[in-house]
């Protein structure tokens, strides 16, 4: 009975505490739990969203990606480039974007597969390369006048639903579908978990490897499309430290650093976890000092529990 | 004095008892030692012997039983415990730091210091005492990873006898060392026991065995068989009394009449690892492996695997030439690895049954899109462990969690769904207990009665003997003898892979 007991807490601990998380927070807050506040959380954490899917897929395979935040710079710099009033049809910049971040995240995973280097040293390369990258090719000015059917991609709504959270919605439903059901997914988890035993058991690991980063790159890509749309500008210097961001709330969602085990739904709890906290704390009127200290209080917290299993 | 002294009792362990979840390692095991004396200890592989020198060395805690160190029971909390017990424990695998110097290895965690700070001199000068009381010619500040391993294995036993210890333990000291060694380390072994220190001598080489031991004694099946002096008992006995029954109880009778030759190997070689081996295997055949540590046994049947691939040589399979450059290749060809170490590279630990009974034939239970027929891979999954008695409740379980004969079954039950031709088993019974080993054996006959071919490492030569239908010895790479089973015969193959 007790087994059990512990069991659930440490499948569900997670959850449970994102629940307790919000129960708090709509006693301490009459605000926080209003439909336009809702909204306003889930948009707020879609960007860290998008780049912490593609961020678990990465920590799954044993590795890690450090340059998310500067690869979605790029990709905003290069997408808002295509954007101007006038020029190109809008699937033109979102296609530079993706194809962007995309090949950053190729990049990163070819030298980590076929040179076999570690994914610490790699990406921390790529960081520092695309933030160049974005700033050599802006000049290190934002771009800015976006057409207007750019901006929409940020800026609407669907059914009052925001439409960067539509699209976070479905980057989760593919990514965890895509870990969960099919051939791919579990040579990920296999890959991360020990590679040797996956090779014997005919996988080509460099494959996996390459493809996982990749996705990474993309969904940095796509998060640097839906934040220069929602400000209306592409911005060289956007996107610092969200690779931490999303490192944490991949972290917190009990994925593990070593590899081989983790999910997309604890991503996104974490993710929310993140969000909710930056929210709740903000309508609390907490100083973003202290903000900072309570988000890296819990992450320790979780990766504790997470260590208790 | 004149060691051993038989008045002197250093050490009891008495009744101890220690089981790991599924299997019982030691059941009431007696040991007794004297000052000065060399015991040896052996038995088969998961026998109990390393369980229980690391119970001695505080390296695992056990269940039930008394610990009498000079007169007094102690109760050894830790390593660094016993070694201030005067219990020294040199390791079968190396651990040593390979970037620090020969003198930091061997005072590590002990360095000599004036108020903290490292005097470097004073233990460089130490070390060369040490090592010149051994006659070893080892120069102090050479880096570790420089050294031979026999030299490293040296190290490692001038370090255990650097610290004053009473009673040395040793895990099988020679098995990655060279003969000319190997005497270096009798002779330390001699002069350790003239000034009276007791030693515990792990090994699987009989010679050596009846050559440095004052007492032997045998351990099976985590039971204690006997002790006897080593100039009252013989080579015969002792190996009755390890195995401890006879080889038929325990193997199934083969009735299956090799076929076609199914796989046939010319002049294979790779590096310094394995050089022109050729062989074939037939239908329904089981052909041994027999070789020690390094004798490349492992790494040909890898290359026949395409892990990594030869680099000269034919692999023809159902007589036809196959290029195998990658494990993939092998699948493709009917081929199956179960390798040597399942947990370093046989199973995901962290995931469950189903998801490492599947994996290398995932694409089978899926759609042409990649997506996962998810009742159809469980049900494949069930009907698999049920053959092989795979003994979860749950399919979903963690493979962490379950005993060694348990995930043994499903690395080869991930195979067994891939339907191949040709099976290749790496140590398939290592460090399984004695129920699960005789269902792995009635496996492999059925497995041959349905026409695959197995090609079988093993360093138990009990196994090879009991299972086999010829043995091919290794000897540094090369093939020494090949054995028909009319012409087995125990102390023949041990010599055609002695070095």
């Amino acid at each position: 009975m007790r087994n059990q007991a512990f069991q659930f807490l440490s499948r569900y601990g997670i959850l449970i505490a994102f629940m307790m998380l919000i129960i708090v927070m709509s006693v301490l807050s009459p605000a926080f739990l209003k439909f336009t506040n809702v909204m306003n959380i889930l948009r707020q954490t879609s960007i860290n969203g998008i780049v912490a899917v593609g961020m678990t897929f990465v920590i799954i395979l044993a590795g890690i990606d450090l340059s998310v935040g500067s690869v979605l710079a790029l990709a905003a710099v290069v997408a808002a480039s295509f954007a101007h009033p006038g020029e190109y049809p809008v699937f033109v910049p979102i296609l530079a974007g993706l194809f962007t971040g995309s090949l950053c995240g190729f990049i990163n995973g070819l030298i980590i597969a076929k040179r076999r280097i570690a994914p610490f040293i790699v990406t921390l390369g790529m960081m520092t390369i695309a933030r160049g990258a974005a700033l050599v090719y802006t000049n290190g000015r934002p771009v800015i006048e976006l057409s207007d059917s750019y901006n929409k991609i940020g800026g609407k709504y669907v059914l009052s639903i925001p439409i960067p959270v539509i699209i976070f919605i479905i980057v989760v439903f593919i990514g965890s579908f895509l870990l969960s059901k099919t051939v791919f997914g579990r040579h990920v988890y296999a890959t991360g978990g020990n590679k040797t035993a996956a090779e014997l058991s005919g996988i080509i690991t460099s494959r996996v490897i390459i493809l996982g980063y990749s996705i990474a790159g993309f969904l940095a890509g796509l998060a640097g499309i839906v934040l220069s749309s929602r400000v209306m500008s592409g911005s060289p210097s956007t996107g610092q430290g969200y690779e931490l961001d999303a490192i944490a709330a991949v972290v917190i969602g009990g994925t593990r650093l070593t590899g081989g085990v983790g999910t997309i739904f604890g991503t996104i709890i974490g993710a929310l976890i993140i969000g909710v906290m930056n929210n709740g704390l903000d309508l609390l009127n907490v100083s973003s000092y202290l903000q900072q200290i309570v988000k890296g209080l819990i992450i320790l917290l979780a990766v504790m529990i997470d260590r208790k299993k | 004095m004149n060691y051993p002294d038989y008045n002197s009792c250093i050490l009891e362990m008495q009744g101890i008892n220690k089981s790991f979840p599924g299997v019982t390692a030691l059941d009431n095991v007696w040991l007794k030692l004297y000052r000065g004396e060399i015991q040896a200890l052996i038995g088969e592989n998961g026998a109990g012997k390393s369980t229980l020198m690391n119970i001695l060395a505080g390296i695992f805690r056990y269940d039930k039983g008394h610990i009498i160190l000079k007169g007094k029971p102690v109760e050894i909390k830790n390593e660094f415990h016993a070694q201030q017990l005067g219990i020294a424990m040199v390791h079968q695998e190396l651990n040593n730091f390979p970037d620090m110097t020969v003198a930091e290895n061997i005072f590590a965690g002990r360095e000599p210091s004036n108020w903290g700070i490292l005097s470097r001199y004073k233990m460089n000068d130490l070390v060369q005492k040490i090592l010149n009381d051994f006659h070893l010619d080892i120069d102090p500040k050479r880096l570790m990873r420089k050294l031979s391993i026999s030299e490293m294995q040296l190290v490692e036993i001038a370090k255990a006898a650097s610290c004053n210890a009473d009673i040395l333990i040793m895990d099988e000291p020679t098995s990655a060392i060279s003969m000319r060694d190997a005497e270096f380390l009798f002779k330390i072994l001699n002069s350790l026991k003239e000034r009276g220190v007791s030693v515990i001598y792990i090994s699987h080489k009989m010679d050596e065995v009846f050559r440095i031991s004052d007492s032997i004694t045998i351990l099976r099946d985590g039971k204690l068989i006997s002790t006897s002096r080593a100039s009252e008992t013989n080579y015969d006995e002792l190996i009755k009394k390890m195995v401890g029954r006879e080889p038929k109880e325990l193997f199934p009778l083969r009735s299956v009449v090799p076929g076609v030759t199914v796989l046939n190997i010319n002049h294979l070689s790779r590096g310094k690892a394995f050089k022109d081996i050729s062989l074939y295997l037939r239908k329904g055949e089981v052909l041994g492996l027999a070789g020690l540590v390094g004798s490349g046994r492992t790494e040909i049947v890898e290359s026949i695997f395409g892990f990594p691939p030869a680099e000269q040589g034919i692999i023809e399979v159902m007589g036809k030439q196959v290029e195998i450059t990658s494990p993939r290749k092998a699948i493709g060809n009917g081929i199956a690895l179960v390798p040597e170490d399942r947990k370093l590279s046989g199973l995901h630990l962290l995931a469950s049954v189903l998801f490492n009974i599947t994996l290398p034939t995932l694409q089978a239970f899926a759609r042409k899109s990649g997506i996962i027929k998810q009742r159809k891979e469980k049900s494949s999954a069930v009907q698999i462990s049920q053959q092989l008695n795979v003994r979860t409740n749950n399919l979903k379980q963690a493979v962490e969690n379950l005993s060694g004969g348990n995930q043994q079954k499903i690395v080869i039950a991930k195979w067994l769904l891939a339907q191949p031709r040709i099976l290749l088993l790496d140590e398939p019974t290592r460090g399984i207990d004695i129920g699960a080993k005789s269902e792995i054996y009635q496996l492999m006959n059925k497995l041959t009665e349905k026409g695959i071919s197995i090609l079988m490492v093993s360093s138990e030569m009990n196994e090879l003997m009991g299972m086999c239908d010829r043995i091919i010895a290794l000897r540094s790479g090369q093939i020494s003898k090949e054995f028909n089973h009319s012409e087995f015969d125990q102390e023949k193959i041990l010599a055609a892979i002695m070095p």
